[in-house]
């Protein structure tokens, strides 16, 4: 568990620094799906064997496919971009420290109270989670929603996407 | 060694902030929407883990990282027909030039 966490958090790390580091924009789509895949393996690890599955088949097979498809359609391969203004560079480089060093103190500040093992968990089937989705003291109101929703995404892109 | 929380909080954290760094320092709106991408799976990150750790006997982490998973992709789809609409409008995806909103 420790060797594979340790794979985990390096691979996240350095995946995650790369994606906004690299200047060719298809590398970046590349190191965010090794990202996502460091993701889908911390579900797994955590046992939500579900959610991890659903990780790899919505982002690795959906997002990060449309993200390719559309760097291709919009810019030429293996074009680097422009070098960052130093200020620019300056300026996120502080907000991005701002932030960790803000959460890094929330969480260093109440570490005693997160200290401790994993604790035992009975295993999520995938009945007893369905019945959590669709029972009405579940989440039945929210994945209601989420079908309106998925329902006005498909129609706003067909109407954002056809030819005039 | 002994994993804990904090273990797990951190990648997600580094994680968050290299999207804070690129969101704002990029001007390529893919990669700004990569950017945002990395942001969401941070938090993600945190609810499971949390979720897991804190709250075994519950699944609202769980679940709210389930639907965050569905949302964020509707909101990629709908960027990018955007984006691509803005290119062919515009013959570029750079927000700097983005600045006139005439059909």
């Amino acid at each position: 568990m420790e060797i594979l966490y340790t794979i985990v958090a390096l691979a996240i790390i350095i995946c995650s620094i790369l994606t906004v580091t690299t200047r060719k924009i298809l590398r970046s789509a590349t190191y965010l799906l090794f990202t996502l895949f460091g993701a889908a393996i911390i579900y797994f690890m955590m046992d939500y064997e579900f959610l991890g599955a659903v990780q790899i088949a919505v982002y690795a097979g959906g997002i990060v496919v449309l993200f390719v498809f559309a760097i291709l359609l919009t810019s030429q391969p293996g074009k680097n971009s422009e070098k960052l203004e130093s200020r620019r560079k300056g300026w996120g480089i502080l907000a991005a420290l701002a932030v960790a060093c803000i959460s890094g103190w929330a969480l260093v500040s109440r570490c005693c109270s997160l200290m401790g093992a994993k604790p035992e968990m009975e295993f999520l089937t995938m009945k007893k989670l369905g019945l959590e989705m669709i029972s009405s003291n579940g989440y039945l109101l929210p994945f209601e929603a989420v079908s309106v929703l998925l329902l006005a995404c498909i129609i706003g892109g067909v109407a954002v996407a056809r030819k005039r | 060694m002994e994993i804990n929380v904090l273990y797990y909080l951190l990648p997600s954290l580094v994680m968050f902030c290299c999207g804070v760094y690129g969101f704002l320092t990029r001007k390529n709106m893919i990669a700004m929407l990569i950017s945002l991408e990395l942001m969401l799976n941070a938090v993600d990150i945190n609810f499971t883990v949390i979720n897991r750790y804190i709250y075994p006997e519950s699944t609202e982490g769980m679940f709210f990282t389930l639907f965050a998973i569905a949302i964020a992709a509707a909101e990629t789809a709908l960027a990018i027909a955007i984006i691509i609409n803005l290119y062919r409008a515009n013959k570029t995806v750079d927000v700097r030039d983005a600045n006139k909103l005439k059909g």
